[in-house]
C-alpha cells in the first residue's frame, strides 16, 4: 500500500514537472517571424557600391606577386574573367583556395582565368603584405596571378565586400554573375551547387547566369 | 472503505499516467521548435549549443519590449574581435538588454579554441553557434540588404528593428543607435 502510494507522488511530481517545462517553452517562443516590424538599415547594399549585373567592370593595372603588372587586356583571347577578391589569413579564402586553382587549371584552357585580388594587402600587417601574398602563392603554388590592390581603389569600385567574393565578367568585362564560388565553404566535396562552374557553363552556351548574384559568409574587406 | 479508497488510487494513477503521456506528446513537439530548451540555464562558457538556421531564427524575434542586440561574430573576424566587449559592456550596464553572440566559427574547435578564447577576452555573455553551410539560402531571411560580410547586429524589439553591417565603436555609439531604432530619439 504504501509502496503504491509513493508510485503515485512520484508519477503525479514528473506530469507536473513536464507540464510546467512546457509552459515555459511555449512562453519564450516570440511572434511568428517576419512580423509588422519597422526595420531600420544603417548601410544597405546598394550605398556600398560596386557593379550591378550587366554593368561593365574596369579594367586596371595591379601588381602581381611575381612583380609584374597586370591588366584583364593582358590576358589574349579571353572569353571572360573570373574575378576573386580574397586574401592570405581570412579562413573563408584558405577553405577557396584549392577550389580556385581547379577552377583555373579547368577553365583557364577554355578562355576563362581566374585573377585573383587581394583588397585587404596592407603593408603594415605582415600576414597581409606583398611579401606574405607572394609567400602564399609560391606555398599554394597558385596557377593564376595574385594582385594587391595596393591603393584599394578597385575593390570598392567593384564592390567587393568580403572574401572570397567573385565577379564573373564576359569578354567585353560585362558582369555576369556576382556572388560565392559554391554553397559549402567548408567542403568542396559536399558542395551541391556550383555557382560560378554553372555561370560559366551558362555563358559558353550563350546563356544567362541563374543564379546570377549570391551570397556568403566571409571575411570583411579592408577590415583586417 | 477499503475498496473506495483503492479505486479512488487506480482512477487517479490512470489519470496520471495519461497525463504523463501527453506531457512527453507535447514536450516531443516544442523541443524542435525552440532552441532555447537545448541551452538550460544561464549560458556560461560551459555550453555552447550548436544551431542551424532553423533553430537560431527564433532567437532573432521577440515579443517583449526589451532590447535585444544580436550579434554574428567568428575568432577569424579581426574588427568582430574588437567590438566584442563593446556589446558586453553595453548589455552588463543595462539589465535591460538582452545579448546573444552567434558565433560563426566552426563547430570542432568550440572546445579547442572557442572557449579558451572566450575566456582568455573575459567574455562572459550567451555565445551560441551558427552551423549551417549554405549561407546563400539564409543571409537574405536575416536581411535582404545583408552582404554576408561580418560583424553584423540586430538591435530589436517587439515593434522595432534595426540592421546594421559594421562595427560599432563604443558604448555610446551602440547606446545611440538603440536609442534610435528603439525610442526613437
Amino acid at each position: 500500500m504504501k509502496k503504491r502510494n509513493v508510485i503515485i507522488i512520484a508519477i503525479l511530481f514528473l506530469s507536473g514537472f513536464l507540464i510546467t517545462l512546457n509552459v515555459s517553452a511555449q512562453d519564450r517562443k516570440g511572434p511568428p517571424p517576419r512580423g509588422g516590424h519597422s526595420p531600420v538599415q544603417t548601410k544597405t547594399l546598394e550605398e556600398a557600391g560596386g557593379y550591378k549585373i550587366g554593368e561593365v567592370a574596369t579594367d586596371f593595372k595591379l601588381k602581381n606577386v611575381d612583380g609584374s603588372m597586370f591588366s584583364l587586356s593582358d590576358i589574349k583571347d579571353a572569353k571572360g574573367y573570373i574575378v576573386v577578391f580574397t586574401c592570405n589569413e581570412c579562413p573563408f579564402a584558405k577553405m577557396y583556395e584549392d577550389r580556385l586553382i581547379a577552377l583555373h587549371n579547368e577553365y583557364a584552357p577554355q578562355g576563362y582565368s581566374v585573377v585573383a585580388i587581394n583588397p585587404n594587402v596592407s603593408q603594415n600587417n605582415e600576414r597581409e603584405s606583398f611579401e606574405a601574398m607572394g609567400k602564399r602563392a609560391k606555398e599554394k603554388g597558385f596557377p593564376y596571378v595574385y594582385l594587391a590592390d595596393d591603393e584599394h581603389e578597385v575593390s570598392p569600385k567593384y564592390g567587393a565586400v568580403r572574401t572570397p567574393h567573385v565577379f564573373l565578367l564576359d569578354k567585353e568585362r560585362k558582369v555576369q554573375y556576382i556572388g560565392t564560388i559554391d554553397d559549402n565553404a567548408r567542403s568542396a566535396k559536399d558542395a551541391k551547387v556550383k555557382y560560378v562552374e554553372n555561370a560559366i557553363r551558362a555563358m559558353q552556351n550563350g546563356k544567362a547566369p541563374e543564379p546570377n548574384f549570391t551570397k556568403a559568409i566571409g571575411c570583411p574587406v579592408k577590415a583586417i | 472503505m477499503h475498496l473506495i479508497l483503492n479505486l479512488l488510487i487506480r482512477i487517479i494513477v490512470q489519470k496520471s499516467f495519461l497525463l504523463l503521456i501527453l506531457s512527453f506528446l507535447f514536450l516531443a513537439f516544442t523541443k524542435d521548435k525552440d532552441p532555447e530548451l537545448y541551452s538550460p540555464g544561464p549560458v556560461g562558457i560551459g555550453d555552447i549549443p550548436i544551431y542551424d538556421f532553423d533553430a537560431l531564427e527564433p532567437l532573432l524575434y521577440t515579443d517583449s519590449d526589451k532590447v535585444h542586440i544580436v550579434n554574428f561574430w567568428a575568432m577569424w573576424c579581426a574588427p568582430c574581435i574588437k567590438e566584442l566587449p563593446v556589446f558586453q559592456e553595453y548589455a552588463k550596464n543595462d539589465p535591460n538588454v538582452e545579448l546573444i553572440l552567434v558565433s560563426l566559427d566552426f563547430p570542432e574547435d568550440i572546445e579547442t579554441k572557442l572557449k579558451p578564447f572566450l575566456e582568455k577576452k573575459g567574455i562572459s555573455s550567451k555565445v551560441v553557434l551558427l552551423d549551417d553551410p549554405d549561407a546563400n539560402s539564409w543571409i537574405d531571411k536575416i536581411d535582404p540588404n545583408w552582404s554576408g560580410a561580418i560583424p553584423f547586429s540586430i538591435i530589436f524589439n517587439n515593434k522595432k528593428r534595426g540592421y546594421y553591417e559594421r562595427t560599432f565603436e563604443n558604448t555610446q555609439d551602440l547606446k545611440n543607435e538603440v536609442n534610435n531604432v528603439i525610442h526613437n530619439k
